[in-house]
């Protein structure tokens, strides 16, 4: 560990404070339907969308309704992605002449895409069409992130709204998120990573003559305008295997420290949004100091364990640390800080192989995910994550006092308990139990890469990866088969929706209620109290799920690496 | 709720539109424009045929060559399609080895050839970068103690004195960013470019 990393560190932590509050300002007022600086240029396309539509955007929705509406909008999405990539050899935009993708890893590969998992059983440059990359992910990388906004939103207007039965209208949220935030922002990004080397080009792969005399065959593409999306929307899919690591996807050390910054920004800001919704900023500051806790307690440990290096390749007599499956430009910091960042959210792009990761340094993007990622989380999926958790917090405080516990004005009652323990008990069953199911089925036991407590720990990292709608991969493991291809597509399609179904029964009833003014016996909520309570109850919930499986794969590996085992 | 079907297939048809077709199509238009190079791939050219691209890297084997890492990208066995063969610097199939901490596959082939490099340059700690496979497998740099290491073996291959090969390799260091991100490090095929330049015009 160097003086420079840590400053590196404080520095991201310092930007990513200093864009919460503008961005929370601005969302706040997109999702008001107040004007921006935009209008005069968006609210035209906006009005045309909703008449071409047939959407009537004074008219608000029950939190039920708003909930199907977004379930349908998804079962578009799927048939729009899952059609292309089967019919993709007899569409345009085909230069590589890539042949239909097979049924079970064009339903992997939707399923992934509506969840905003971005799981890549595919091998991008080796099997997608640009039209595929286009139109079928680039555009589902804006609307998944859009929905994960906009239903954190719907659940904050829960919180701020009293006695009235709708939470907004779907719709209405999802056009204005596309086109006032995501785009604008976009647009800018992307010419920013194509200065810094990012390819955007609809052109044929690339034919060279390298100074040796071999061809080398270099994929190029419309790289850029997906990587801006997929980094800001915490997508992850990436359009070339290697993803965020590929020098494509990822040329220089500002491309890179750009990108941990866009995971991070709109989740940040959602805090933000938060507070001003519910009428005290301080409220989401609360939550982003709990957020910010733990992230920095998860940097700290992968950097140090990736800093030391490994026994095996120590004892060689070379320092320097971890460099296997890492690029020479990042380093150990930034790959660091990269694996920790696209964890806490659900991002899931990766700038190195986290496969090849530390026990211990690989372990914390796994316990990242297995928490819900709920650390600035997915855009919007980390925030209602987060949110539950504080029902439960808050919960429990009110069992310690035996008074009826409150948060922001509203009174936490047996439903609303009911529902976050139904989200949060859902992800660990699906991953463990997959988990269980893939250890003990020989097909899905050969797709293991590596032997020893490692293997189990690629199986372990896939369930959750995918149940968590992450999206990376300790990528050694095969994931490309039958069962895998089906099994994931259950874990993203639970993790996602049945944590987003009761997230909005919780929005719905809590809209119905009365507000009622802070008393002296209300526990406050912006105080370090607070925090560390909210801290507390998730570490100890989650570590009663899940260390049992932790000491099964990366606990056990590190304390064999240590004997210098190998396997 | 049959009211929300309207909205679910049209507005889904319309922001499909407009978020996978007319971005994509229009950042390719502006950039095509303002960052011609980038936008292409950023291709090195000599004398006007494409030898690689200054982002990607690519094989070296000989001894008249620096050397990038190694590289764990595979290609289609041309034998069995089911299969991979081992394709260092495939540029068309980007990837890992994605061999852990305890594996024993990668502890003997970094010890094969860590022991190489000891032999072609006893005494010198041998730099981790240069018997680690990058996550890409298109990792275009190396760090300036790899190249450095590598001066006396192209020196000699080359002919050319070994402070003219050092001094090459000094000049083709890029360090971080205002002294703070990223790692230092030398871009192989620039460096390689350099090197026959500089043999050339010794040649002369």
């Amino acid at each position: 560990m160097t003086a420079i990393g840590w400053i590196q560190i404080i520095l991201y932590c310092a930007i990513i404070v200093a864009l919460t509050k503008p961005l929370g300002w601005y969302m706040t007022r997109v999702f008001n339907g107040e004007r921006t600086f935009l209008s005069p240029v968006l609210r035209p396309v906006e009005a045309g969308l909703y008449r071409i539509s047939g959407v009537d955007d004074k008219r608000e929705q029950h939190w039920l309704t708003y909930t199907v509406a977004m379930l349908l909008f998804h079962v578009g999405g799927v048939l729009i992605i899952y059609g292309l990539m089967r019919l993709q050899a007899f569409l345009p935009f085909n230069p590589a002449a890539q042949s239909a993708v097979a049924e079970d890893l064009s339903f992997n590969t939707a399923i992934s895409f509506i969840t905003n998992t971005n799981w890549q059983n595919y091998g991008g440059e080796s099997t997608l069409s640009y039209l595929v990359q286009m139109v079928g992910l680039t555009h589902q990388n804006f609307l998944s992130a859009a929905t994960g906004i906009v239903l954190a939103v719907a659940l904050i207007r829960g919180f701020a709204r009293a006695s009235m039965r709708t939470v907004g209208n779907f719709w209405v949220d999802v056009t204005r998120c596309t086109l006032y935030i995501l785009l604008p922002i976009c647009i800018v990004y992307a010419l920013f990573l194509v200065w810094q080397g990012m390819p955007q080009t609809l052109g044929d792969y690339v034919e060279a003559i390298t100074l040796e005399g071999a061809r080398q065959t270099i994929a190029v593409g419309p790289v850029a305008s997906q990587v801006a999306i997929k980094m800001l929307g915490t997508n992850g899919g990436g359009f070339f295997n290697a993803n965020a690591a590929h020098p494509f996807e990822n040329p220089t050390a500002l491309s890179n420290f750009v990108q941990m910054i866009s995971i991070f920004a709109l989740g940040a800001g959602l805090t933000n949004v938060f507070g001003r919704m519910v009428g005290n900023q301080r409220q989401g500051w609360a939550i982003f100091s709990v957020m910010g806790v733990l992230f920095l307690a998860g940097v700290a440990v992968t950097y140090w364990a990736e800093a030391n290096g490994t026994t095996a390749l120590n004892a060689l007599g070379l320092t320097g640390g971890n460099m296997e499956g890492k690029e020479v430009r990042f380093g150990i910091i930034a790959s660091s800080m990269f694996a920790v960042i696209t964890t806490d959210a659900s991002c899931g792009a990766v700038n190195a192989m986290h496969d090849s990761l530390t026990a211990l340094g690989g372990m914390i993007p796994l316990i990242n995910m297995q928490l819900g990622e709920i650390i600035i989380g997915g855009v919007g999926a980390g925030l209602y994550g987060m949110l539950l958790f504080v029902v439960l917090a808050i919960f429990v405080a009110g069992l310690m006092v035996g008074r009826t516990p409150e948060y922001v004005g509203k009174k936490i009652e047996a439903r609303e308990v009911k529902m976050a323990m139904l989200a949060i008990l859902v992800l660990p069953l699906m991953y463990l139990g997959w988990t269980a199911v893939a250890v003990v089925f020989p097909p899905a036991v050969a797709s293991m890469a590596n032997a020893g407590p490692h293997g189990f720990t690629e199986v372990l990292y896939a369930y959750t990866s995918a149940t968590g709608n992450n999206g990376s991969a300790f990528a050694g493991l095969s994931g490309n088969t039958f069962f895998y291809n089906l099994t994931l597509a259950s874990a993203m399609f639970v993790g996602r929706f049945f944590m987003i179904v009761p997230a909005m029964a919780i929005a719905g009833s809590l809209a119905g209620k009365k507000s009622i003014p802070p008393s002296n016996g209300t526990f406050p909520t912006t105080g370090g109290l607070f925090v560390g309570l909210v801290v507390g109850v998730i570490l100890i919930i989650g570590g009663l799920t899940f260390f049992p499986a932790l000491a099964l794969g990366p606990i056990v590996e590190h304390l064999a690496m240590t004997q210098g085992a190998v396997f | 709720m049959l009211r929300e079907i309207r909205p679910a297939v049209v507005l889904l048809l319309l922001l499909t539109l407009i978020t996978g077709l007319a971005y994509p199509l229009a950042i390719t238009a502006i950039a095509g424009v303002i960052f011609p190079d980038q936008a292409q791939g950023s291709l090195i050219r000599r004398d006007g045929k494409v030898v690689g691209s200054a982002l990607i890297g690519q094989q070296f084997r000989s001894d008249q060559y620096f050397h990038g890492r190694p590289s764990a990208t595979t290609a289609p066995d041309p034998n069995d399609s089911t299969k991979t063969v081992p394709a260092p610097y495939n540029a068309a199939n980007s990837g890992a080895s994605n061999l852990g901490p305890t594996s024993k596959a990668l502890a003997d082939r970094v010890k094969d050839d860590v022991e190489k490099l000891k032999a072609e340059k006893p005494g010198s700690p041998v730099p981790v970068d240069l018997v680690t496979t990058s996550a890409s497998g298109l990792d275009p740099d190396i760090s300036p103690e790899a190249a450095l290491f590598q001066v006396p073996r192209v020196a000699k291959a080359r002919n050319l004195p070994e402070g003219r090969v050092r001094a090459l390799v000094n000049d083709n260091i890029r360090g971080r960013l205002a002294g703070l991100l990223g790692e230092p490090r030398v871009n192989v095929l620039a460096l390689n470019l350099a090197l026959d330049a500089a043999s050339r015009s010794a040649g002369k």
